[in-house]
Parts: C-alpha cells; structure tokens; sequence
C-alpha cells in the first residue's frame, strides 16, 4: 500500500519540481495540472473520493484553464519564455514573499495536531461532507469562491493591457 | 411481486454477469477480481468500439437519405463493410508531424483525449447489474474526467505550432467551457432530487409508475423537462456536434485544431467526439430518462440493458437528426446562447427543482397548483430570455437563395 503512496508523491512533487525549472511556460502549466492530478490520486489513495474528484474537477479542470489563458493572452510572442526580474530589490521582494507563504504553511502544518497512531476510517458518506460544507464551513466555501472570482478578474485585467493599438478596430 | 421475482431472476437479464462469473472461475481465486475488471473494461471497449463502427455508418447513411442521396453503399451490404475500410485506411495513412511541432505534445493530445472519455464509460449503469465502477460520488467523476478533455483540445491546438489551429483551439475551448456550466447546472437538480451523487442511485429514485402506467421517469416533471432538453443542448455543444461543430467546421475552419493531424491521431479524435456523444446521452439516459428502467410495468421478460439501449440509440438517433436540420452556428452567436439563455435558465430550474422538492407533500387540488406554478416557472423565464435574445432579429426573406 506504501508504494502506490510513494508513487503518487515522487509523481506529484516530481512534476512540480520540473514545472518550476523549466524555461517553457507552457510545458511549466502542464506539468503543474499532471501535479493536481496527482494530488487528487493521493485523495483517492486516502479513501476520500469526493475531494478526489472535486480537486480534478476544479484544478484539472477550471484552474489549468484560467492559468493557460492567463499565459496565453498576457504573452506577446510565442517564443516569449520566462524572464529574469527586472532589479535586484524586485527579486528580493518575491523571495520575501515566497518564504512568507511558505512559513506560514509549514507553521499550520507543524502546528496541526495530527494523530500518530493510524487512525480508523471515519467513513463519511457523500451526504454528509455536503451538509458539513453548506452548514458549518459555508463561509470557507464562499471565501474559496471570492478567491476564484477575483482570481479571473485579476487575469482579465492583466490581460486587456493598454489601450488598443488602433481605436477604429474595437468592436 | 411474483412479477418482480420472475423478472430478476430472469436468464437473460443476468446473462452478462453470470458469463463474467464463469469466465473468471476458470482461475484460481486471488486472480478472480483483477479477471473482472479486466473483463469489464474488454466489454466496454468491444462494445462501445462496435458502435463507434457503425455509429459513423449510420450517420453518413442518415444524413445521406436526408439529402436524397443513398450514402455509402458499395463496400459489403449496404455499405456494411465502410466502417473497416475507414479503419484500415486511417491505420495506414501517414502519420505526418510538422516538423515545428512539439512532438511530445502532439502525440499526447489525441491519447489522453481517448483515454478521458473512456474514463467516463465505467460509472453509467447499462443495466440492473451492469455498472463497471461502483462509486458514492459517480456523477461528480463523470464531470471531472469529462472536463480534462479540454486539456486535450488546448494541447492538439498548441502543439501544432500553427496559428490557425491555436486560434481554433481557444475558440473550442471558449465553447466547451461556456458549455460546461449549463451542463453541470441542469445535472445539479437531479441531484437534488435523487439526493444522491450515485448514478446507481439516481436510477433507482426514478423507478416506479404514478397509477400504473406513467414512470417516475425525472423527464416527466417540469424541472426534468427543462433541465433535459439544457442538458440535450448543451451536451450537442459538449461533443462538439452540429449545430455546434465549430471547432472542427472541415469547410470554413479547415477542422480548427485538428488541422495539423493525419492518420490514426486524426481517427482518435474522430472517435472520442463520438464516444464523448455516446457518454453524455448515456448520461442523458440515467439522469432524466430512468436509465434501464422499463417504461410500462409488465414488461420484465425484456432485459434492462435492452432498455438501456434502445433509449441510448434514440437520443443518438436524435443527435444524427438535428445534424442534418440545423445550419453552423457562428462562435458569437453560440457565446451568447450559453452564457444568456441556458445559463439563467439552468439556475432558475434549479429554484424550480427546489420548489417541487420542498411542495412534494401537496395533494387533491393542490397538486393542481404545484403544477401550474412549476410549469410558469419552466415557461415564463423561457419566453422572456427567448424573447431579449432575439430581439432585433426579424424575419429574413430571401429573395434570390
């Protein structure tokens, strides 16, 4: 049972580590949607088929799209790869940032009480996750989906740009 | 109940599993479950592999009948032969890769498109005992594998290295994810109602008959109705078929993002947009038309995966119909269909839904009154989204066509 979850995780974090290093953005948001589709194998190695499949449903399906068109439309030329950071204080501010996200994650998952002693299969039927989410965790459902909703905005408005480059074109 | 006895023990009805059991009792036990399975998916793929056949025969016969012509009818009977003449000529086509292409990319595109909506096969119940995969959330992985295929669409557009199939490529994909969201809305009801994401589940909460002769078929309350023939519609948009053939119009698109495919990937593509339109009306089938129910009690001699059948051939029969009838559409005016009418539509059949769920304990008169009500909530947004949509639009005369 440990290999298939070995398989899964050398997957996952294997695809990512590629999709961070290579120069192709594009090859990059692929490889990322494979990693997804590896976290929602390992939901479904942990018996959790409904997160499972909701993971595929959102990442696989909806968010590698809004990435792709985000790449797509705020690229110039198709040979427009990754570039270096305009200045040095630039990068030192995105890596400020990066090592934020991440404490903070390491900090919640350090922090998280997690049972030693394999646990026994609580069993959860797919009933009553949606009467867990609609009832007591509505409002972390509804934040998920203002992040969503703001995430497109975001990507329209990086995508539309400066004005056009020739005003009797828009329609 | 001796009715219900006889019908389930009935020989034929339990032919196909019982030909399983004694083909994977030929091996030792610890084999038998991984004998299954494989068994299962040969079923699936030599039965849906079959119709894909003479799926593209039929419809080439169709369309040619509905234009006066006899269609294909010189290789075997009746043209019986075309679909392996078709096959050997794709197999041995050259395969031909642009050499700017991404060859890794191109050859992945047609595979994980084939691979995905073969996903989609193995939670549709074909019959009382025929359902490859049984899953809690079976509706919900239908959804999920379906939509991966636009993954498949964007990476054949790409990787051609061919402006043209990029542009094509974005335009399908503005289609199929405007689509999606009327598609996965008219399901949300059925849900609802069933209570159950189980497509198991969702054809057992439509059997029985209202005074012995009318099926608790979904399609037959006003939100079934109307979320049905969303789903039709958008399930046409979905499998890429006429009048939504956009991304793939041979005429004036030059088949969009398949331009640069040749050979058996082009045939892998063919065959996906069919199996993708065999999936979604087996869908169709479970969710609105009860699945391998029988239509009128008595009649349990006939097995349910001939039920099954039949209703599949049917809402096929249908796709090929509206093929020959309906002109293309244009991308704008199909934007605009999805995102103004079917989408405001679908949600307001959710509230509809919610409404016949919440009145299910009215009766006499008041059932009267539930009717009325759901049937004004399915009609009156109709005509007035119908109406805001065409609005400018007159007649047209045609004076020399």
């Amino acid at each position: 049972m440990n290999t298939v979850l070995v398989i899964i995780a050398l997957a996952t974090l294997g695809t990512a580590a590629a999709a961070m290093s290579l120069r192709n953005l594009l090859h990059s948001v692929l490889l990322l949607t494979v990693s997804w589709a590896g976290v929602a194998a390992f939901y479904l190695w942990a018996g959790a088929e409904f997160v499972a499949f909701a993971q595929l449903l959102v990442y696989v399906g909806a968010i590698s799209m809004a990435v792709l068109f985000a790449v797509l439309l705020t690229r110039h030329s198709r040979d427009d790869v990754a570039a270096p950071p305009a200045s040095r204080s630039r990068a030192c501010y995105a890596v400020v940032a990066g090592a934020a996200v991440a404490a903070v994650l390491v900090a919640a998952v350090a922090l998280a009480p997690l049972a030693s002693a394999p646990a026994p299969s609580p069993g959860v039927s797919v009933r009553q996750l949606g009467g867990e989410l609609m009832g007591a965790h509505a409002a972390s459902l509804l934040a998920v989906a203002v992040l969503l909703t703001v995430a497109l905005i975001g990507a329209v408005v990086l995508a539309a740009g400066g004005p056009p480059e020739n005003p009797g074109d828009v329609p | 109940m001796s009715l219900l006895a006889t019908t389930d023990s009935s020989l034929l009805e339990r032919a196909p599993v019982l030909l399983r059991d004694w083909l994977s009792g030929l091996l030792p036990p610890p084999a038998r479950w991984v004998a299954d399975a494989l068994i299962e998916i040969v079923a699936i793929l030599a039965v849906f592999g079959t119709l894909f056949a003479f799926l593209t025969l039929a419809e080439r016969k169709i369309l040619g009948r509905v234009q006066n012509r006899p269609g294909p009818n010189r290789t075997g009977w009746f043209g019986l032969l075309q679909p392996f003449a078709d096959g050997i000529k794709m197999l041995t086509k050259e395969d031909i890769v642009p050499r700017a292409a991404d060859p890794v990319l191109h050859f992945l595109a047609p595979v994980a498109l084939i691979a995905f909506s073969l996903l989609t096969f193995s939670v549709i119940p074909y019959g009382r005992d025929l359902l490859a995969v049984r899953m809690d959330a079976s509706v919900l992985f239908f959804f999920a594998a379906g939509s991966a295929t636009e993954l498949s669409v964007f990476m054949a557009g790409w990787s051609s290295h061919n402006k043209y199939s990029l542009f094509a490529a974005m335009r399908a994909l503005a289609q199929l994810i405007s689509y999606e969201l009327p598609l996965l809305l008219s399901v949300v009801p059925v849900v609802l109602a069933a209570g159950t994401l189980s497509t198991a589940g969702v054809v057992a909460a439509q059997s029985g008959w209202t005074w012995g002769f009318i099926p608790h078929w979904h399609v037959f309350t006003p939100w079934g109705a109307a979320g049905f023939a969303i789903f039709m519609v958008s399930a046409l948009a979905e499998s890429n078929r006429s009048p939504f053939d956009l991304p793939e119009a041979e005429s004036e698109l030059i088949a969009g993002h398949l331009t640069e495919y040749s050979g058996f990937k082009y045939a892998l593509f063919f065959m996906a947009e069919y199996f993708g339109m065999c999936a979604l009306s087996g869908m169709a089938v479970t969710l609105f038309l009860g699945g391998w129910q029988a239509p009128i009690p008595g009649l349990g001699l006939v097995p349910s995966y001939a039920w099954f059948a039949l209703k599949l051939l049917a809402l096929i029969a249908g796709f090929m119909w509206v093929r020959a009838t309906l002109p293309r559409l244009r991308i704008d005016q199909l934007t605009r269909l999805a995102w103004k009418f079917l989408v405001p539509l679908a949600l307001v059949n959710l509230g509809t839904a919610a409404f016949w769920s919440l009145t299910f304990p009215w009766a006499g008169p008041l059932q009267l009154l539930r009717w009325a009500l759901a049937l004004a909530l399915v009609v009156g947004p109709f005509l007035l989204l119908g109406r805001r949509l065409s609005a400018g639009l007159g007649a047209r005369t045609y004076r020399y066509a």
